[in-house]
This record gives C-alpha cells, sequence and structure tokens, in this order.
C-alpha cells in the first residue's frame, strides 16, 4: 500500500489490513510517516481502495493535528505546549530551537528539511520540556540538548542514529500503595476469572467497587454487566490510551511498565463480555510505546495468554490490536475514540445509545481507562477486600496521579482514594503553593483555602492529573494555556463549544493586555456558563472551567488587570489603522486614535 | 393506553421510540431547531433544542422521550440559552441577511426571531470564506454556513452521492465538496437532489429565481415559525 | 412629557437608509415633533453632538471618523441606539472584511479600470479607513438595538413613542426583521 522504498515505520503495522474504511486513519498514519505529508496520488489511491470518498479523507486528514495535506519537514517536530513545559521554559527552548534551524514557528523549512510546531501536552510533565519527533518523544529538553538536536537535523542524521538519552522517558514512582506494590502474576487473573466464572468476576468487581479510572467514575461492573447483557453477535473491549488530559502521564507509565496488568485487565473482561477483539487505542504522543507493547502483546500470544485458546480453554479466544491516535484530545471521550478507532473523525456521538449497547462498527463494546483495567486484573488476583482495604466507602482503593508542577519530587503517585490535598502537596515536595489544577484543563482549579477536599469520587474526581503552580506563579498564564487549549481542542461539531471557545480565549486576551472592563468578565461568565449547559460532550461542557474557576476563585488575578472605565472597545484602535498607514504613508495626528483591545 | 410526557405542562403523548422533539412536533408543540429535519437522523449539534428534563440539560432532537418525564421548553431561562446560542451562530459567519435571497424564508433568522434576538452583540468574526458559483444551476455561498450538516446527510442518506463533508476541526471546521476541483460543478450533485432542498439558510441556494417573493409575503414575514414551520418543509412542496 | 427630549443622529458607514425610514414615520412625526429637539443630526445643520437624551446611529465604523462621531455620541448621549443592519453587523459595507484593506485600495484607485492618475488618497483632511468595518457595539457601549435595513418607520415609531412614554419596549412579530 506503500511505495517498496518506505521507511522503517511500516515494521510495526498497526492497521487490521483487511482493506476496509476502518483502516483509514492507521493508513494515513503511515502515509505521514513515510511522505511527511498525505500525498494526493495516496488519497486517490485511499479512495478506491477503502471505497471511500475524497473530501472525506481530506476530512479525517484535517481533523488531527499530526496529519497533513501539505509537506511538512523531514523531521516534523512539535513541541508540548501544556502550562507545565511552559514553566519549564519550553517556550524559550522552542525559539532557540526555531533560530537554530532557520524556521519560524508553525512552519516547514524551505528545503522541507523540518517543520516545528507546538502541540497540546504530549504527557510528560514530570520530565519536560518535551517534543515530538517523527512521533517519537524527545524529553527533559535543555539548551545543551537543543544544539543537539538542531545539529542532527542540520547532518540529515536518521533518526535512530541519534543518541538514545534524548528520547529516554523515566517514570518515577515516587508513592506505591497496594496496587503498585501488589507482586503480579501473569495469567492469575485470568486464571481465577475463569475458574470461577464470569458471574464471579463479576461480583468481585461489584464487591470490590471499583469505578472508571478516567475519571468519570462510572461503575466498572456495571459496565461490564450491562455489555454482557446487550443482545448481539460480536463484543469488543476497548482500551482508552488516549490520555489527553494536559498534565496527565500516569497511563504512559501503566503502559510502560504494567502493559501485563493491562492486558490481563483486558482479556478478563473480554471473559466476561464475550468478546474475541479488543483494541488499545494509543494516544499518537505514546507512539514510542508502539513496539513494546506490540513485543508484550506477542510474548503473551507465545504464552497462550491471548490470542487462541487462552489458557488452554478451547473457546475462549481473545486478541488485541493497537490503534494509533493522531493528536486529537477529543479522541479521549470514549465516544468519539470509538469514531476514531472506525478511522473516522473524532467526533463524540450522541447518547444514548451508550457504546454498553451501540459501540464499535455498533456492537456491545466496553471502554474503560488504562488504569481500570489494571485495577481490575488485580482485583481479580487479590480479591475485593484487599481492594477496599482503603480509600472511602464511595471510592474504594487507590488513585494514581500524574504530580507536576512546582514541586520537587514530580512524578507518579499512588494514594487511597480520601487523601487530602494537603498530604499529596506535602508528599510530593511542593512548597508555597498558590492553587493546584486537578483533572486537568477539563479539572478544577482548587485555591489554598481548599486544601483540605480530598481526591475522591465524592469530592475532586479526577483522571489523575495534579499540577502544582506557587505563590510566583501568573496563574492567569495557565488559565489562558488551557482556554487556547481548548480553543483548539475543541472538535467542532457544536455551536456553543465551537464558536464559544474561539470567543472565550478573545475575551481572555482582551484581559491578558489590559484592556478589558468588569463587561468582558460578565460576557466570559455568560458565555461558560452557556457552555456547560448547552454542549454536546464533555470538552464542551468543560471548557470553560478554568475561566469560570478563576473568575470565581481568584477574582483578583482579573479585577487587577481590569480598565477602570465602563466598557473599552473590543479591538485595538490604533493598530487598525496601521494599514492605512502603511499604504497613504500618513502618521499626522488625525491617523491614530486611542483605545481598544487586541 | 398511550404513554405521555410534559413539556411546559402540557401532556405530550408519545411511542416508543420517538425522541422528545418527535413526539413534541407531532402535538404541534414548537421546540426551535436548525440542523433538525424530521427526515433525517438525528444530529444534535445546533444545540438550539436545548431543553431541561429535571433541571438536566438534553437536546430535545436526540433525547428519547420518556414516561412521565418533565420538560421545560420555553423558559425566560432557555430562551436566553437560545439567543446566545443564536448569537454565536450568527457571529461566526457572514450573515448580511440584506444581500441574502433567502431573507424572509431563512430559517436561522425565523428561529431568532422567535427567540427576540435583536442583534448578535459579541465580537464579529467576518471568517473570509467563499462562494462556489460553478454549477449552472446552484449557488454555494460558504459565507452562510452553520454547519448544521443537513446537505451533508441528505446527499450522503437520500441522494446516495455524499457530495458534502465537513473538513477541519474546531472553529476551522467547514463544509467541502467532494470532486477533484473541489467545485460543485465538478461532482455528482444535482439540482434536483433532496440535498439541493434541504439547507435551513442561505448556503445553498437555486440560481435563476432570487428574490422572487415580494417581500411582505415571504415565509416567515408575517407569521413566526412556530406556526409557519420548517423552511425545508416549505421548499419540498415549492418544488413540487 | 413636559420638556422635549433631545435626540441626535448620525449616519456612520451608511447609506442613509434609516434616516429616511426614521422621515417615513410621516404624519406621526408631527406627534413626535412636540416631544423631540433634534440636535446634531443630518437633519440639522449642528455640526457637535451636545448633551442628548437619545442617540441613534446608523451605519457601521470603517474609519478614524466614525470612530470619534461614536465616541462623541456615547459621551454626550444617554441612551445610545443602532439602528438598522450597518450599526448592528456591519452590513453590507462590511463584506469588504473579505478583502485586505491593500486590496480594496488598489482596486479602487490603482488597478481598477478607468482610473486616471492612479494613486491612493493620503489628503490629511480624509478619514483613514480601518482595516475591517466593525459594527459599533465592538467600539462604544450600545443600549439597544433596532434591526433591519432599514428599520421599518413603524418600527423606528414604536421605539420612539414607547421610549417616550415610558412604557417598556415591545415589538410586533412583524416589526423585527434583519433585511
Amino acid at each position: 500500500m506503500i511505495a517498496d522504498d518506505a521507511p522503517q515505520s511500516t515494521t510495526h503495522m498497526t492497521s487490521t489490513g483487511d482493506g476496509s474504511a476502518h483502516e483509514l486513519l492507521q493508513r494515513l498514519i503511515e502515509l505521514q510517516q513515510t511522505y511527511h505529508h498525505i500525498p494526493w496520488t495516496e488519497i486517490e489511491r485511499l479512495s478506491r481502495q477503502l471505497s471511500l470518498s475524497q473530501s472525506h479523507i481530506v476530512g479525517v486528514i484535517e481533523f488531527y493535528s499530526f496529519l497533513h495535506t501539505t509537506h511538512q519537514g523531514e523531521y516534523e517536530i512539535f513541541i508540548s505546549d501544556n502550562i507545565t513545559d511552559q514553566m519549564q521554559g519550553s517556550r524559550l527552548l522552542a525559539e532557540l530551537l526555531a533560530k537554530g534551524l532557520g524556521i519560524e514557528i508553525g512552519t516547514t523549512r524551505a528545503d522541507k528539511r523540518v517543520s516545528l510546531n507546538y502541540t497540546s501536552c504530549i504527557g510528560m510533565g514530570d520530565q519536560g520540556p518535551a517534543a515530538l519527533i517523527n512521533g517519537y518523544t524527545l524529553t527533559a529538553l535543555t539548551t545543551e540538548r537543543i544544539n543537539q538536536i538542531i545539529q542532527r537535523v542540520d547532518a540529515s542524521t536518521p533518526l535512530d542514529q541519534w543518541p538514545r538519552s534524548l528520547f529516554e522517558v523515566s517514570s518515577k514512582t515516587r508513592r506505591k500503595d497496594i496496587i503498585l506494590n501488589s507482586e503480579y502474576i501473569p495469567g492469575a487473573a485470568i486464571a481465577a476469572g475463569l475458574k470461577n466464572g464470569p458471574t464471579s468476576l463479576l461480583n468481585q468487581l461489584e464487591q470490590s467497587g471499583l469505578r472508571g479510572c478516567g475519571g468519570a467514575g462510572f461503575s466498572t461492573a456495571s459496565k461490564w454487566r450491562f455489555c454482557a447483557a446487550a443482545d448481539a453477535e460480536k463484543r469488543f473491549v476497548v482500551c482508552n490510551a488516549d490520555e489527553g488530559e494536559p498534565g496527565t502521564f500516569k497511563d504512559r507509565y501503566l503502559l510502560q511498565a504494567h502493559t501485563d496488568r493491562l492486558i490481563e485487565g483486558m482479556t478478563l473482561c473480554a471473559a466476561v463480555i464475550g468478546s474475541s477483539t479488543g483494541f488499545i487505542y494509543l494516544r499518537g504522543e505514546y507512539r514510542y510505546l508502539l513496539q513494546p507493547l506490540n513485543e508484550i502483546l506477542e510474548q503473551r500470544r507465545k504464552a497462550g495468554l491471548l490470542g487462541q485458546s487462552i489458557l488452554g480453554q478451547a473457546n475462549f479466544n481473545f486478541d488485541i490490536k493497537i490503534h494509533l491516535g493522531a493528536g486529537a484530545y477529543i479522541c479521549g471521550e470514549e465516544s468519539a475514540l470509538i469514531e476514531s478507532l472506525e478511522g473516522k473523525r473524532g467526533i463524540p456521538r450522541s447518547r444514548p445509545p451508550f457504546p454498553v449497547t451501540q459501540g464499535y462498527c455498533g456492537f456491545p463494546t466496553v471502554v474503560n481507562n488504562v488504569e481500570t483495567f489494571c485495577n481490575a486484573a488485580m482485583i481479580a488476583q487479590r480479591g475485593p477486600e484487599w481492594f477496599r482495604q482503603v480509600g472511602t466507602p464511595a471510592s474504594p482503593g487507590t488513585k494514581l496521579l500524574s504530580i507536576s508542577g512546582d514541586c520537587e519530587r514530580p512524578g507518579i503517585y499512588e494514594f487511597p482514594f480520601g487523601t487530602s490535598i494537603r498530604d499529596i502537596l506535602h508528599a510530593c515536595g511542593a512548597q508555597q503553593t498558590l492553587a493546584v489544577q486537578i483533572g486537568g484543563a477539563a479539572g478544577r482549579m482548587i485555591p489554598a483555602t481548599e486544601f483540605n477536599r480530598t481526591i475522591a469520587f465524592e469530592d475532586i474526581s479526577t483522571g489523575g492529573s495534579f499540577m502544582i503552580f506557587n505563590q510566583n506563579r501568573e496563574l492567569l498564564r495557565a488559565i489562558e494555556n488551557f482556554t487556547h487549549f481548548f480553543r483548539h481542542e475543541s472538535c467542532g461539531f457544536c455551536t456553543p463549544c465551537r464558536v464559544g471557545s474561539s470567543l472565550l480565549a478573545k475575551q481572555l486576551s482582551k484581559v491578558m493586555v489590559g484592556h478589558a472592563t468588569a463587561k468582558d468578565l460578565d460576557e466570559m461568565s455568560i458565555l461558560g456558563s452557556l457552555m456547560q449547559k448547552t454542549s454536546h460532550c464533555g470538552l464542551g461542557q468543560t471548557a470553560a472551567n478554568p475561566i469560570l474557576d478563576g473568575l470565581g476563585k481568584f477574582p483578583s488575578l482579573f479585577q487587577s488587570r481590569l480598565r477602570a472605565t465602563s466598557f473599552e472597545p473590543a479591538f485595538d484602535l490604533d493598530a487598525s489603522l496601521e494599514e492605512a498607514r502603511l499604504l497613504t504613508g500618513r502618521d499626522d495626528p488625525d491617523a491614530h486614535l486611542e483605545g481598544g483591545g487586541v | 393506553m398511550t404513554n405521555s410526557f410534559e413539556i411546559d405542562g402540557i401532556t405530550v403523548p408519545f411511542s416508543n421510540g420517538q425522541t422528545i422533539m418527535d413526539a413534541a412536533l407531532t402535538a404541534g408543540i414548537y421546540i426551535p431547531h436548525l440542523c433538525h429535519n424530521p427526515e433525517f437522523k438525528p444530529h444534535g449539534s445546533c444545540r438550539l433544542c436545548t431543553v431541561l428534563i429535571n433541571g438536566r440539560s438534553v437536546a430535545a432532537c436526540t433525547t428519547p422521550a420518556g414516561e412521565g418525564i418533565v420538560v421545560e421548553n420555553e423558559t425566560h431561562e432557555l430562551v436566553t440559552q437560545r439567543r446566545l446560542l443564536l448569537k454565536l451562530l450568527f457571529v461566526e459567519g457572514n450573515h448580511t441577511c440584506p444581500g441574502c435571497e433567502k431573507s424572509g424564508a431563512c430559517q436561522l433568522q425565523a428561529v431568532a426571531y422567535h427567540c427576540g434576538m435583536l442583534a448578535p452583540e459579541f465580537v464579529h468574526f467576518y471568517p473570509k470564506r467563499s462562494i462556489d458559483a460553478s454549477h449552472p444551476d446552484t449557488i454555494i455561498d460558504f459565507n452562510r454556513c452553520i454547519l448544521c450538516e443537513l446537505c451533508v446527510r441528505a446527499s450522503r442518506d437520500s441522494d446516495k452521492k455524499a457530495v458534502f463533508n465537513i473538513s477541519g476541526r474546531g472553529i476551522q471546521a467547514h463544509l467541502t465538496i467532494d470532486s477533484p476541483s473541489g467545485k460543485l460543478a465538478d461532482s455528482a450533485f444535482n439540482s434536483s437532489d433532496k440535498a439541493a432542498r434541504v439547507c435551513p439558510v442561505g448556503a445553498i441556494l437555486p440560481k435563476h429565481k432570487g428574490y422572487n417573493i415580494p417581500i411582505g409575503q415571504r415565509l416567515y414575514d408575517q407569521a413566526p415559525i412556530s406556526q409557519v414551520g420548517d423552511v425545508a418543509k416549505h421548499q419540498e412542496v415549492a418544488d413540487e | 412629557m413636559s420638556s422635549p427630549i433631545k435626540v441626535a443622529t448620525a449616519s456612520l458607514a451608511g447609506c442613509f437608509g434609516c434616516h429616511m425610514s426614521l422621515l417615513d414615520i410621516d404624519e406621526r412625526l408631527i406627534d413626535l415633533v412636540g416631544h423631540i429637539q433634534f440636535d446634531r443630526s443630518p437633519l440639522t445643520d449642528i455640526k457637535k453632538v451636545g448633551p442628548c437624551d437619545l442617540g441613534l446611529i446608523e451605519g457601521g465604523v470603517c474609519n478614524a471618523e466614525n470612530v470619534e462621531i461614536l465616541k462623541a455620541f456615547r459621551r454626550q448621549c444617554k441612551i445610545l441606539v443602532a439602528v438598522g443592519a450597518c450599526a448592528i453587523n456591519g452590513g453590507v459595507p462590511a463584506m469588504r472584511n473579505q478583502y485586505s484593506l491593500a486590496e480594496c485600495l488598489e482596486e479602487a484607485y490603482l488597478h481598477g479600470t478607468g482610473i486616471d492618475n492612479p494613486q491612493i488618497p493620503n489628503d490629511p483632511e480624509l478619514p483613514l479607513l480601518l482595516n475591517q468595518v466593525h459594527p459599533i457595539h465592538e467600539v462604544v457601549w450600545i443600549d439597544y438595538f433596532l434591526p433591519g435595513c432599514p428599520p421599518s418607520a413603524d418600527t423606528i415609531f414604536t421605539f420612539l413613542d414607547e421610549l417616550l412614554s415610558g412604557r417598556p419596549i415591545q415589538f410586533a412579530y412583524q416589526q423585527i426583521h434583519y433585511d
């Protein structure tokens, strides 16, 4: 399907290879790797092979940040632009890189050697500033490392000859609790599950009180049970490894260090619901994990833990395919993820029907987070009482947190549910903390007065992102970063999110440059509330959280930047005359105006 | 004994499988909408039909009716919300009503009149968009597209052509035409297609008959959309 | 009403159609005249706007002079109203926002057909153009919006009548249209 001289990127095939339209996204990702854009001839070829219209294919390409119809560089570089990267100096390094490469950020160099862009958080908050180069992760960037990158790009050194140290991802587990302290015996959970039967396993899960670890907290037992009960010929197990929430990276760690637990959890789920096919939807930013994951899948097949007749049970067949994402936060929403698995634009579906009754290809599908599957595997091994020994009655067990920002020891922390923010801050060595953003950009900004609150579904629910800001930080920068993130990641399907996220960003810029008035703050509140109430999916419903929390809990951040006037123009009046001044050569007093926003 | 639920205190019967919107339309209760057309699969993108069920916001067009549910529709809060959504749609595109042939029979206008919108008020985007006049019988003015995807659905589901698609993401999302040049004339589109008759605004218009109905006699000149109904319904009739 | 209310009007980037519509109030104008005194307006010869109860603005904001007039109106008028499509969303003049200012001026003064002595005018007497046409609410706070191209005489009369009598302003369905 691609040229014979295609480079190494084809080694780890991800696509189903069945010539169906569902392959589209995976095929496009490979083409982008090969050609650094999707050539028109390939669009035509895909259109014929997959029986899809060309405009449909372009529609998919233009949806995903890592796919392009225009030529990108042989080295495609994306600098992670999360606030935590910025706090570690990413913007300066990006400028340094741009200067060194002789390129503007957001462009491709004329010789097509290199392109440079910012991208949303790539899940390296504990070892930023970070970047992607042709899909592979560069960590802990420094001036020195930036110079190394520039030299190798200039010398056209193939990526596999770059020093491995540039690509090293080290996950530091700073605190372990019952889950991470437990030894895991490969196959034990499946054996237990098969021995006791699906009903018993579901009962165990139910007694454990395990809830979805992506943040929503739906009962895992109920989800599996609903799916098993739905009338259908086939069912699917999907692992949501699209860890896109800014500031979170605990799934990265689990995928890397506890792959077997994850696969075992998925296999158990397959046994319970009666599924023969599972998918891991791996975010494109974690492409470096694709090969190791595939290797472990292969090992498990050889060990009889995956594939045909698992653990010798003749009628238990289950295998897993890995699908890559291509830079779209929205695909972490389970129904958008399913659309993306089907090779389409990641637009969230209307619910009902829920995926448990109509998911992948219309079949009942369980979609769970990486951590949920891992926990399910451990519960099957150790039993529900073991799991319930920590946590709270409504939130049993533990939660993995990805801690980043202003603290001495960023990394992975496992805490029992019910742990207070104060205790967490103490554990990671955070001092003079001004605020914590819990749950990522879509989460909540918690001021010091609320540090006695706890991580729990009944209090502050989170997928695990925990970003710390100390008193030297300008919180409005974080709010701005998150607001721009949502504008960039809105899928564009529904009115309030598509338009509202842009208007909010515009209004906030007016605040940032000191041209806003109280009326502008009112307008932001009104827009935010509208987005919360009327958006189609969770993205739009939470996209205004940073601004609404800021206005509610840190009003002085905004107030201190307001004009005393009752109204200021929406745009910079004098700047809007600049073009005319240039065209006419005028600079007299009447060629200027005062006042205005951005 | 039929099932029923309540909209603003009025009892509305429904049959299994009906959405709140279906049941309301059958009962003659108007819930504002733009992306909904009963002939096509509900879409839920414009969010104009957002109603409250027991205090929870849902889109009436995609939410199943349920026995005994209590739906709020024309409350002050919801009408205010709808006005805001309409304002967002107006500032997002280039809606120069005085220069649009669809004016007077435009559903975006009509819903905005119904909801009492006097002005869009937010900052205007003035996006740079084009016009496709390549086709002999039909013109596409992308300035007016509100991304309701009715043409996408009609072309795909009724005409079996998939002439229209959506590309881009977020505020960059836009309507595209499936043809080698991207132009309508080079596509499989025909002016007798269903897709030619479903646009609620002036984005897809027949050529050669602009402004053919005098002001004062146009679809929504004298009576509100809650009485007159959707423009697509009337376009069907006009074409027969 | 005891003393007449003072009204000022201006046409910015508009076509005076909204002013025509105001005059179209016809004989009802006579009823209004007793209650209204015009300050700066194309209908009077007053050059500078003084303190007023009501300002009616037709047209969008396309140049530096429009901005100054609008700001002066805002300073002087207790209630400022955007009258008509152009004031509300830029209207037809804002269709130039599809092009850069350079493209517009070059087409009009340099490359267009039938141009003698091609040059872009730069006399300081001329107001400089903004790079885009804007609705007036993006420049000053607006208290009320009267849509239409133009708003019908009936709509304008209803507005003035209800404002003068202190009633809440309410329109019949047919009185509100955007074209």
